[in-house]
């Protein structure tokens, strides 16, 4: 029952967590909502019995793609886009 | 109805929602969150429907671990590729309107 | 008008895809299985050379995947230093320089050398393996970029070009030698096959993490102007 409950309450966060991800209006916290998507893909992995991809989506779902990500967020989001940009971004 | 089978139902509803989202999300980052998201709904149902019968399939659990990987590389390389588009052409979108839903709110 | 009915088909179309898929899982979760994977490897795991299934599987039953998968990682790898803004890959003016991070990361990135040591060691027998010791790897290479220590190792050159092939090249070299030998494809002979799946698997740690640690760094940054690009406006 406990394991029910909570195979239940994972796959709804897991949906809810996508559903904000996409559809945030800002974007910044759209990756951050990404992040946390990854980590309970993680938890997810476990409950599934599959300790190596836990492991690597750990790693990768939650670091590698989190840093990427915001990397990406910070640079593009620092100019309003419409415009040719010449001069430099603030990184 | 086992616990795997449920997870790889919601891998069949992240999927829908991912492909709903690289459709109609406008901006690129978007699209990109989209995308993986998708990737994920694929990896649950790869995963989830093989160890509904058979208990722990480490067969499928290899093949997603060899896809994850794939899936951070395709990732890496479409940030390189939409700043390099953002450079060149000032835009998060592939709309050619500057009057996009989303791109103007960063 | 157009917009919110052009959508909301989008969202027709996918709810009929999810119902479609739900319904083909279900289907197929109802039938038996035509033969089980796990018994067939858990009866073959002792010509496999390693003691865990998941490792067994993606070097020695399954290798020719994992051969694609690290040559689709170095094409990848390639293609996004083509794109790079920069000609130096380590720009020293590209990196962001924080006190805080610089003395967190003196404790993380030997604590991340090791754990991503250890990852590569246990995948033998427990979970473990290449895979997770190259994103980590990886991850600690980002995490001194980041932190504005000089990496010489990734400007472009023998060194970097050396990591991004080696993973794919001696995967390759042993495919084909075991191919000359007279065996198939990607055989390993059963008296090497641990030693062969070690070095194969440490030689794609490091590619892999090359590869991811490539493409982070290769990300265009608009302050970096290059002649051809800036000729143009």
């Amino acid at each position: 029952m406990t394991e029910w409950l909570l195979d239940g309450l994972l796959v709804i966060a897991l949906v809810i967590t996508a559903v904000a991800a996409l559809l945030s209006r800002d974007l910044f916290r759209a990756v951050v909502v990404f992040i946390a998507f990854g980590l309970l893909m993680t938890v997810a992995w476990v409950r599934l019995q599959a300790p190596d991809i836990a492991l690597a989506e750990a790693a990768i779902g939650a670091g590698l793609t989190g840093v990427l990500l915001l990397d990406a967020v910070s640079h593009l989001g620092s100019k309003r886009p419409g415009k040719r940009t010449q001069e430099g971004g603030e990184q | 109805m086992t616990a795997p089978l449920l997870y790889a139902l919601a891998g069949a509803l992240l999927c829908g929602l991912g492909l709903f989202g690289l459709l109609c999300l406008s901006h690129l980052l978007r699209k990109l969150l989209a995308f993986n998201v998708m990737g994920s709904g694929v990896f649950l149902v790869m995963v989830g429907l093989p160890q509904h019968q058979g208990g722990p399939d480490p067969v499928p659990q290899a093949l997603v671990l060899t896809g994850i990987v794939v899936a951070i590389a395709a990732t890496a390389l479409a940030v390189v590729l939409i700043r390099r588009y953002y450079h060149l052409s000032g835009l998060t979108t592939l709309d050619a309107e500057p009057t996009s839903r989303e791109g103007g709110q960063e | 008008m157009i917009q919110a009915l052009r959508i909301s088909a989008i969202a027709i179309a996918c709810l009929m895809f999810v119902a479609g898929l739900a319904a083909s899982i279900w289907a197929i979760a109802g039938n038996p299985l035509p033969e089980s994977l796990p018994q067939l490897l858990s009866e073959n795991m002792s010509r496999s050379g390693v003691e865990h299934p998941v490792t067994a599987v993606l070097l020695n039953f399954r290798s020719y995947d994992t051969l694609l998968e690290i040559g689709v990682l170095v094409i990848a790898g390639i293609a996004g230093i083509s794109m790079a803004k920069t000609t130096s890959l380590e720009d020293p003016e590209l990196r962001t320089s924080d006190s805080l991070l610089y003395a967190l990361q003196r404790w993380f990135v030997p604590l991340m050398l090791v754990l991503a040591g250890y990852l590569l060691w246990a995948g033998a027998d427990r979970p473990g393996g290449a895979f997770q010791a190259g994103a980590v790897l990886a991850a600690t290479g980002v995490l001194m970029r980041l932190g504005g220590i000089p990496m010489e190792f990734i400007r472009p050159g023998l060194l970097l070009r050396l990591g991004l092939a080696l993973g794919f090249t001696v995967f390759l070299l042993v495919a084909l030698a075991s191919a000359i030998g007279g065996d198939a494809f990607l055989a390993y002979p059963p008296a090497m096959a641990k030693t062969l799946i070690v070095v194969i698997e440490s030689v794609l740690t490091l590619s892999i993490a090359m590869v991811l640690l490539a493409l982070f760094v290769s990300a265009p940054v608009n302050d970096a102007e290059d002649p051809e690009e800036g000729g143009s406006s």
